[in-house]
């Protein structure tokens, strides 16, 4: 069985799953309950001044009869007095001493409060500390959270300061509502933060209700924008990880994945792509801890699979296999096969390919069965047929290569080759 | 002994109750609608007789749109509702959806369709608007299925209806000749009223063809007359003993127990059915839920040869009833006038016969059941008389019409089991929609 311990910065976990800084993390009740189930480490919920909470607080996306496809919370920082926060803090550490605790912080945007804040952190006993600059509701008004972090120089000078009375790592987490995160990344490296973690949660609207018109959630006939999370987000989130392991200023310093990772899988996918552990909140918000067990069994017996002995073993593993459009090999060719044994006739590879994409299907009628076969010549190899058909290796991709060399765009601009065959 | 009043009050309630009841909670609505592939040249849709455009419909119901899949289904087929209940959907929608192609239960098609179907009528939607009237009056004999298809699309093109019919209420078959737990009497009268919500729509109760009026009566007064007069003469066995007390036709039984309140009609103690269609069946199952305590369905033939579907004979399983294959109806013996015995021929296969189906051939063995009570259920005979007096063109008794339900009488179209002999409720509505829309152009409306 493939060990899952876990180091990030040090800090030592007995598996690389963390809970996020959220309401699961926001007291001592819950962090027990999580380390009674088995999770590695938590990132209690963001410390700073005292704030206010409304009521309704999380709405969410469901799809197709699917619930919390995405989801979306307005709630501050924690709303409970600083010294309840750090005493439960430091009893948590006591009792678990073999899990991370890391603790979130948004202190007032001067030197001093953070420096007052990191001392009081630090004397619970907690293995690290990790800077909300990406909060995106609430606090941008009082000039906190992803304010913070989307402005690099002001970032950097945030991460100065904590860092000139830090002596536990300080992990800098990142909002997405930017452009792009490297700016900021390389600020805060720059500054000399220990780790990175990504993504905070998105700004959004999630939908409304149809009734009243009001946005989800409602807070007495009003709404604002949240922040979104949740299996939905994964994608954008993998796409931020992997810019920080493709910049050379950013690709040494180690990264806490975060976004929308609800299994095993997921948490394989962050940490090929660089992450060295991960951090999960909705889905645990959605089932309960008891997802831990999953987590932890899922991803030993891939390891075990694929012969991975740690976790470190298999970090960034894919970040090489992402490259740049011009250097895709031109000459790789696949195409459409359908597997007539297989085939029920639905007829949702045809009629995508037909109405969308490339005319590259014939459609024999039939009573009540029609029969769907690939137009060769006519396809193009771009998987829309494969990725609706509901039956499992039906329709297959097959290699057919244009020519034996690789051949990428610069070189086929270099070579003055023509565009296209029409 | 052939007696009413067998069981407890109670106990009807429950043998009578609902067979399929509706989904109960809108999860299992969206669950089951999300299901669905969503199929191009959906294999359901094509094997509807009424071509509903299920995978339609479906998504509507997934996105909570069950105003657009009622219409949906209506647009097709106006008795959508009556026949998610009694359509045999294991050999129509449901026997063709995809996922029984990947060993999967299919799409509850029928259940949805109800959903949405009876959420419409419940909530009295107005999902059609007739256009002005034409002036063109049409006359149409028969309230079934296809006489209120044909109207239904002929008021919505602004024609003046009038439905004549023999019985006291509207729906024909689906009021009168199913199974009590696949209809209510409650459900078929709304049926009917949501039909004729539409406005322009006549229905004259208890006035006969041949008695009350004559079709030349008809085709004087009005524009154009649809006969939807249907079947409802249960064959003769022609055998020794038919004329003995208890010896009872599957329609008229099965008429009794749609008119009558359960516990007011009678059945034996030993019961046997001949036949093994649908309606076989549903006077077996009904029999033994009357409080028969035997009840043994006879067939000629082989299960492989059998009318009803799977779906059918497992419900008859399981209510208890024996089923006896290749065994053909020989001699009734009686005592004091009643049912005593029934005497069978054992069969076997011979060659296969005009049906395609291999004929059932006398063995000479016999055998001897104790019964007190015999049902025949044998396929129903077209009114050959009505027909004959109606002077359209006719073979054995069935209406012969054109593909749009033309008979060779100048605007005088039919159509139903008095043209096919005899099919399920959803040819029946499908055949009133191709005549209405044969009458609109005979009328130059369409």
């Amino acid at each position: 069985m493939a060990n899952l311990a876990n180091n990030y910065l040090g800090i030592q976990s007995p598996n690389p799953f963390w809970l996020a800084s959220a309401p699961p993390t926001d007291k001592k009740y819950n962090v027990m309950r999580a380390f009674e189930a088995g999770w590695g480490g938590v990132v209690w919920k963001t410390l700073g001044s005292q704030v206010k909470n409304v009521s309704s607080r999380y709405s969410s996306v469901d799809y197709h009869g699917h619930r919390v496809m995405g989801f979306n919370n307005i709630e501050l920082i924690s709303d409970r007095p600083l010294h309840i926060n750090l005493r439960e803090i430091a009893e948590t550490v006591r009792e678990f001493p073999d899990r991370a605790m890391v603790v979130s912080l948004m202190a007032d945007n001067n030197r001093q409060s953070w420096h007052e804040l990191i001392k009081q952190v630090e004397d619970t006993g907690a293995h690290g500390i990790e800077l909300n600059f990406g909060c995106p509701h609430g606090m941008i008004e009082r000039g906190m959270g992803a304010v913070v972090g989307q402005d690099p120089e002001i970032a950097k000078m945030v991460v100065e300061w904590v860092m000139e009375v830090a002596t536990i790592p300080v992990i800098t987490k990142l909002t997405p509502n930017v452009h792009s995160v490297v700016p900021t990344a390389k600020a805060v490296v720059a500054a000399g933060t220990n780790g990175l973690s990504l993504i905070n949660t998105i700004q959004s609207v999630t939908g409304i209700d149809l009734d009243t018109f009001v946005p989800n959630p409602n807070v007495g006939g009003q709404s604002v924008y949240g922040g979104y999370c949740g299996p939905a987000v994964k994608p954008i989130a993998l796409k931020m990880l992997s810019t920080l392991g493709k910049n050379p200023a950013t690709r040494p310093i180690p990264v806490s994945g975060i976004g929308g990772i609800s299994t095993w899988r997921d948490a394989a996918e962050f940490m090929l792509l660089g992450a060295a552990n991960v951090q999960i909140c909705t889905a645990a918000m959605r089932y309960g801890f008891r997802i831990i067990d999953d987590l932890c069994s899922g991803l030993s017996n891939w390891m075990d699979e694929k012969g991975f002995k740690s976790t470190d073993e298999f970090v960034g593993l894919s970040l090489p296999k992402l490259t740049d459009w011009e250097q895709l090999d031109l000459n790789f060719h696949i195409t459409a096969h359908i597997n007539q044994d297989k085939c029920i006739h639905c007829g949702l590879c045809y009629i995508t390919c037909e109405d969308t994409s490339h005319q590259a299907i014939h459609l024999d009628k039939g009573n009540p069965y029609n029969t769907y076969t690939i137009k060769q010549e006519e396809c193009v190899g771009c998987n829309l047929c494969k990725l609706v058909c509901p039956v499992e290796d039906c329709i297959t991709m097959e290699e057919h290569r244009k020519g034996d060399e690789y051949l990428n765009w610069v070189e086929h601009q270099r070579r003055g080759l023509p565009l296209n065959d029409y | 002994m052939i007696q009413n009043n067998r069981l407890a009050l109670q106990e009807y309630e429950r043998n009578f109750a609902d067979i399929h009841p509706p989904f109960d909670n809108q999860e299992a609505v969206s669950a089951e609608a999300n299901r669905c592939l969503f199929c191009y040249d959906a294999p359901c849709t094509k094997s509807c007789p009424t071509s509903i455009n299920v995978p339609q419909f479906i998504k509507q119901i997934a996105t909570g749109n069950i105003k657009g899949a009622a219409k949906t289904i209506f647009d097709s087929n106006i008795m959508g509702a009556g026949c998610s209940r009694v359509c045999p959907v294991e050999k129509l929608c449901e026997g063709s959806c995809v996922y029984n192609l990947l060993h999967e239960e299919p799409i509850q098609i029928a259940r949805l369709q109800r959903h949405a179907t009876e959420t419409a009528i419940e909530q009295q939607w107005k999902l059609y608007e007739r256009k002005a009237p034409n002036n063109k009056r049409v006359a149409i004999v028969g309230a079934g299925p296809a006489g209120l298809s044909c109207a239904h699309a002929l008021a919505l093109q602004g024609v003046e209806v009038t439905v004549f019919e023999k019985e006291a209420k509207g729906g024909g078959l689906m009021t009168y000749g199913v199974a009590a737990y696949k209809v209510s009497p409650e459900f078929c009268e709304a049926e009917v009223n949501w039909i004729t919500s539409i406005g322009g729509i006549d229905v004259r109760y208890q006035q006969e063809l041949g008695k009350d009026f004559s079709l030349e009566d008809l085709r004087r007064n009005y524009d154009a007359v649809f006969l939807g007069i249907g079947v409802g003469l249960t064959r003769n066995l022609g055998i020794e003993g038919e004329n003995l007390e208890g010896v009872v036709d599957a329609i008229a039984f099965i008429y009794d127990l749609r008119t009558q309140p359960h516990q007011q009609v009678p059945v034996g103690n030993k019961v046997a059915v001949i036949g093994m269609g649908m309606t076989a069946i549903d006077a077996a199952t009904q029999s033994k839920r009357l409080g028969a305590q035997e009840v043994t369905i006879l067939y000629r033939r082989t299960e492989n040869e059998k009318p009803c579907t799977d779906v059918e004979l497992d419900i008859a399983k399981l209510d208890g009833c024996n089923i006896v294959w290749l065994a053909a109806p020989k001699e009734i013996i009686g005592e004091n006038g009643e049912v005593k015995q029934l005497v069978c021929s054992k069969m076997k296969l011979g060659e296969v016969d005009a049906s395609g189906r291999r004929s059932p051939v006398d063995s000479g063995e016999t055998f001897v059941l104790d019964i007190d009570m015999l049902i025949k259920a044998t396929g129903q005979m077209p009114y050959q008389h009505l027909v004959q007096m109606a002077a359209v063109n006719e073979k054995s008794g069935k209406i012969q019409t054109s593909a749009q339900g033309a008979t060779n009488i100048a605007g005088v179209f039919a159509g139903g089991d008095c043209v096919n002999g005899g099919k399920e409720v959803v040819d029946a509505v499908q055949a009133g929609k191709v005549a209405a829309q044969g009458i609109l152009e005979y009328l130059a409306l369409a």
